[in-house]
């Protein structure tokens, strides 16, 4: 004990810790964690319908409408990051003095960082696969009620050229885009939690 | 004084040489510390009192790492905090130093064993390790039967109880109490500081606490009273307990 006198460095944190770490953190503030995937989920499942509708129609569709959808997806998805932001933001408000606390018990700044962006990395995972599946399953539902045989082109089936593979592909491309874009969005909330100083743990306010 | 004071050979935990410390707002510059010193001995349990506004909590914030002075140096176990970088000053906080709050701080997703635990995650121990020792912590501030309650579920006494565990959880050379009973009725406040008395007296952990509760006071071996950014004067022991038999100034 009193021979630790040479200076040591703070320890990285195993990763493993840090993801049950923002585990307990989306579950034990689940309804929060609701809101924020929320954006993502309806972003997601936007993009996932529009795809679906794409893969459905096949060649059948007009440049000037996928150009529309196109917009209409990159709109919907940029207000859905700036809502993940703010939502972020507002948690890191909110946890102030516990980040602060965790600071003054020894927790270096990667790690403050590490959480914020794991916790955004599994909500974003989470809520993109379900909002694809959500969107995908819509807008295959329309396309069954809304196939009419006698307007239909000869040979055409109600599922027109949608297959398996256009499923797998759009579900790796939808979660993708989702995890990305809500780690984006966490990117600066993260890095302004990971600034507060250990003496926010003394105030008595917040 | 007691004869080991000046002999050289007693081990100063905290050295602090001439803090001084300024807050600029505005075009008003006001000088929180004008020039402090103050050698703490290891085992010692020393009580920092002051009016709001006196610089109490800058010079306290200062001993525990959480502020740099303007000029003068802080020495903590004979490492002179300026030169530590961030990562080096994390792991002072996690190692030599524990903390303990007016408001408990205590994270409220996590149970009091979890809570106890994480100083020893932030040291890199074992997970078994860490388990051990925290529940051998809970065991001694009187927590061994709840140690899966959330904070939420526990009375603010033993929330105080939690946090004072936590502090311990990597045998800090140092425990930093802010208010400790500032947010605690007279009976619980009883209990937390024959906690930290006896703690202090079993594992020979330097003790600093800034306080206005007289009952902290009293069990203190000096008393550092400071008024207007200087050491106005400091009370031994025998001074201490003459001074406050009664529960006033």
């Amino acid at each position: 004990m009193s021979d630790e006198r040479k200076i040591q460095r703070g320890v990285q944190l195993p990763f493993k810790k840090a993801f049950e770490f923002a585990l307990n953190t989306i579950k034990i503030r689940f309804w929060r964690s609701m809101i924020t995937a929320g954006g993502v989920f309806l972003g997601i499942a936007f993009l996932a319908s529009v795809l679906t509708g794409r893969a459905v129609a096949g060649s059948n569709i007009s440049a000037d409408e996928a150009a529309r959808s196109t917009w209409l997806v990159i709109l919907s998805l940029v207000v859905c990051a700036v809502g993940i932001a703010n939502a972020m933001l507002m948690s890191v408000t909110e946890r102030f003095r516990e980040i602060g606390t965790m600071k003054c018990l020894g927790a270096l700044e990667q790690f403050v960082v590490k959480i914020f962006m794991i916790e955004a990395a599994l909500m974003g995972a989470i809520a993109s696969s379900l909002g694809y599946l959500v969107g995908t399953l819509l807008m295959i539902v329309t396309k069954f009620f809304s196939f009419n045989p006698k307007t239909a082109f000869h040979g055409e089936t109600w599922i027109g050229s949608y297959t398996l593979a256009s499923f797998g592909m759009n579900l790796v491309f939808c979660t993708g885009i989702g995890i990305f874009l809500t780690m984006l969005a966490t990117l600066f909330p993260a890095i302004r939690a990971s600034r507060i100083p250990p003496a926010a743990a003394l105030r008595s306010d917040v | 004084m007691s004869n080991e004071t000046n002999n050289g050979k007693t081990e100063y935990v905290v050295r602090a040489k001439d803090l001084t410390k300024e807050f600029v707002m505005g075009t008003e510059v006001t000088r929180a510390l004008k020039g402090i010193s103050l050698d703490i001995r290891r085992g010692e349990y020393v009580s920092i009192i002051g009016p709001s506004g006196s610089g109490k909590s800058t010079f306290f914030n200062m001993i525990g790492g959480l502020d740099r002075p303007n000029s003068g140096t802080v020495f903590i176990n004979d490492v002179d905090m300026a030169q530590l970088d961030a990562t080096e000053l994390a792991f002072l906080r996690c190692h030599t130093i524990g903390y303990i709050f007016q408001t408990f701080n205590l994270i409220p997703v996590m149970t009091a064993l979890e809570n106890v635990m994480l100083p020893t995650v932030f040291a890199g121990k074992p997970s078994e390790e860490g388990q051990a020792r925290a529940m051998e912590l809970l065991d001694i501030v009187g927590l061994g039967h709840r140690l899966h309650h959330k904070p939420g579920q526990l009375s603010g006494g033993q929330q105080q109880r939690v946090a004072i565990a936590r502090a311990l959880a990597n045998n800090p050379s140092i425990v930093l109490a802010d208010e400790p009973t500032g947010n605690l009725d007279q009976k619980t406040g009883t209990e937390i500081i024959a906690l930290l008395r006896q703690l202090n007296q079993d594992n020979n952990v330097t003790i600093i606490t800034a306080t206005h509760d007289p009952k902290m006071i009293r069990v203190s071996d000096r008393a550092v009273i400071i008024r207007d950014g200087l050491i106005d004067k400091i009370q031994n022991r025998a001074d201490i307990e003459s001074e406050f038999t009664d529960d006033g100034h």
